[in-house]
């Protein structure tokens, strides 16, 4: 009895205190949530009875700690999350077009694909470039590109996610110095980039430096956000690549939170205040196909990280515990065979990612596996979240599936799984151990091994693959980029070397020579101070190359 | 009893999706044959010059950029120009149908699509072994 008049008492803290002040400020979208067929749904369902303790400890409420239930205390009722398209292709001008069209068709935020050349820190003129000038994404070789690509979008409008990582801090430099130009003060800019470089190590391979000069960078970045632009996620700290090379969906989430706790540790060495850029930390995950799972894994992510902010690091701010993370579904998933099926499957991925709270979600196009998505794909892709969040009504209850029997013991199972693999990597020296060793490559290869041969006996189902299949014509509308694009690139290229001066170009240069070489100094200023004067992404790159020199693999088979 | 296959598998070009290439190798390896694996990244002259070093049979060239259709070719070359054009070159990764023909024309000599079954890519190799 005892028992649950606490718990009523912490249910009227929750409403009076965490509820109220959002409320407040951001009333819910409408005064009354009803399914549709007009039964009132609940904001948030809670137990009539059993152990209360248990349960406030473990499931709790929303935007409340352990944040099982999600990071804000309305979730979708407040707001949707929000849905942005990944893309980029080709130059800066049809890049351009195509997120005027996304923003035209109610996409609420913008992500760019760069190309490999620009990830891996080469100008397209680099011979090393050759075939790859913006296929995976939009080319960026210096200021004047990100102006085109940025063309006509007021960048105090939109939220911009960047998915780059070692050259993250001279893309961040180029957008801070873009709105400068269109007059918007660094401070009002909100978005994110990836700047996870671990994960690049282990499974999506565009690493150009050592683990210790990145780790540096990345530190530079935290501290120079926190006093210039508060309101940026600083990083995206992904499993989803993790995943998408193969890993299981407990093993995606331990990596992901042990690179997670090694860039903290790397700032609080670094002698930053953890609550200074915590809270700016944000996550990147998948969403695969077994619906139970994934739920249950975005619910555990949020509650061991909640725990490690709080516990290991001492975090004090709640902002500092929250696990607040971008979803996309799983390209892995899709198939080339039967493409039309996929769209069935990236609406079984939204709904993992919305049940288990997502803050903002890519839904993939069908089109995927066989090649760049033509803008009729990407549509439907995008409606499926819209379907998803106005139609089907899982968006009116908080976390609805809390108290499943299944969903929390599935919820269970993986958070003590993660934590093994937590200990076990502590118990290595830490990530940047973990990977120079490679142990987590080994694991990841191994699952995906498993995987693999459980499609080729047959004991894994994947439709359209290994059981119902049809014969097929090959697709006809592939969207292709026109291979004579890296010869106009490098022509813009030249033309904007013509035209800076290069006497203060390698005046900048140096200056981030300079810094590079004093590990206590901060990189940002000098990659700022060189991008406004049209200094190449490359240029600077490889100034920071003949400094920290490169990273190499350790190839584990 | 004969030599063992050998095989290269390779990853030219800068993407770094290196799971169907890392499956394959293993694959290939429990299937008896010998299998070298290159690592991501790598430019088609360190491929050749590692195929020719490593005297392997066959080169599995693994791409999901869509840089195939300037990168496979190139491979192709300069093996040509190095004597070594005895080596069989196939490729795999997200290769568009309608790039397959224009690839077998230039000396690819099988492209393995997502979702090829592995005894498939073992059969091809069993049947053009010399």
């Amino acid at each position: 009895m005892q028992n649950e008049e606490r718990f009523q008492q912490h249910r009227k803290e929750w409403e009076n205190a965490t509820l109220k002040k959002v409320t407040d400020r951001f009333p819910e979208r409408k005064t009354e949530f009803k399914t549709s067929s007009w039964l009132p749904a609940e904001r948030v369902d809670i137990p009539e009875s059993g152990d209360f303790e248990a349960f406030s400890e473990k499931i709790g409420f929303p935007g409340e700690y352990p944040f099982t239930r999600g990071v804000q205390p309305t979730m979708y009722r407040g707001r949707f999350w929000t849905m942005r398209q990944y893309a980029g292709f080709g130059t800066a001008e049809e890049s351009n077009q195509r997120y005027k069209y996304l923003l035209k068709e109610g996409q609420t935020g913008l992500s760019v694909a760069f190309d490999l050349p620009t990830q891996i820190g080469y100008d397209s003129d680099n011979p090393i470039a050759e075939g790859e000038v913006g296929k995976v994404g939009v080319a960026i070789d210096s200021m004047q590109d990100m102006e085109v690509l940025f063309d006509g979008i007021p960048l105090d409008r939109v939220s911009t996610s960047m998915t780059i990582n070692a050259p993250a801090a001279i893309l961040l430099a180029m957008y801070i110095a873009l709105a400068e130009k269109q007059g918007i003060v660094a401070d009002q800019l909100t978005g994110t980039i990836q700047n996870d470089i671990l994960k690049e190590y282990m499974a999506r391979g565009t690493y150009i430096f050592p683990p210790k000069p990145s780790l540096r960078l990345i530190t530079n970045i935290f501290e120079y956000c926190s006093k210039s632009v508060p309101k940026w996620n600083t990083i995206s700290i992904s499993g989803y690549h993790i995943r998408e090379a193969g890993s299981t969906a407990v093993q995606e989430i331990a990596f992901t939170l042990a690179d997670g706790i090694e860039y903290v540790k790397a700032a609080v060495n670094a002698g930053l205040d953890v609550d200074s850029f915590a809270g700016r930390l944000s996550f990147f995950f998948n969403a695969h196909n077994d619906l139970l799972e994934e739920i249950a894994k975005f619910r555990a992510a949020r509650r061991i990280w909640a725990k490690v902010m709080k516990e290991k690091f001492q975090a004090q701010k709640s902002k500092s515990m929250m696990l607040r993370f971008h979803t996309q579904t799983g390209g892995s998933t899709l198939t080339a065979q039967q493409p039309d099926n996929n769209i069935v499957r990236v609406t079984i991925q939204t709904l993992a990612a919305v049940l288990g709270g997502t803050q903002s979600l890519h839904t993939n196009s069908r089109d995927e596996a066989l090649g760049l998505p033509t803008e009729e794909s990407v549509r439907i892709a995008l409606r499926t979240q819209q379907i998803v969040a106005h139609e089907s009504g899982v968006t009116n209850t908080i976390d609805p599936l809390a108290g499943s029997f299944t969903i929390e013991r599935l919820t269970d199972t993986i958070e003590e799984q993660v934590w093994q693999y937590l200990n076990k990597i502590e118990a290595i020296g830490g990530m940047v151990r973990a990977i120079e060793n490679g142990y987590v490559q080994k694991e990841i290869q191994d699952a995906a091994y498993r995987y693999q041969q459980e499609i080729e006996s047959g004991e894994r189902i994947i439709v359209g693959v290994n059981k119902f299949t049809i014969q097929e014509n090959p697709p006809t509308d592939i969207l292709k980029v026109d291979p004579q694009l890296r010869k106009r690139q490098i022509a813009k290229l030249a033309a904007v070397k013509q035209q800076r001066n290069s006497e203060v170009v390698a005046q900048k240069l140096a200056e981030l020579r300079r810094i590079a070489q004093n590990s206590e100094q901060n990189l940002m200023p000098p990659i700022l101070a060189a991008v406004k004067e049209y200094a190449t992404l490359g240029e600077i790159c490889n100034i920071l190359r003949e400094e920290f020199g490169e990273y190499r693999e350790s190839i584990v088979l | 009893m004969s030599k063992k296959i050998r095989i290269l598998i390779a990853k030219p070009g800068l993407d770094g999706h290196d799971r169907g290439a890392k499956y394959v190798a293993r694959a290939l390896k429990d299937a008896g044959y010998e299998v070298i694996y290159t690592g991501i990244r790598q430019t088609p002259e360190a491929i050749v010059k590692t195929a020719i070093q490593e005297d392997v049979d066959f080169i599995g060239l693994s791409l999901l950029s869509g840089a195939h259709n300037e990168l496979f070719p190139k491979v192709v070359e300069l093996l040509r120009s190095r004597n070594a054009g005895d080596i069989i070159v196939l490729g795999g990764g997200v290769i568009p149908e309608a790039d397959i023909p224009g690839l077998k024309e230039k000396g690819i000599q099988a492209v393995f699509t997502p979702g090829t079954p592995i005894r498939d890519i073992i059969a091809f190799i069993e049947s053009v072994k010399r």
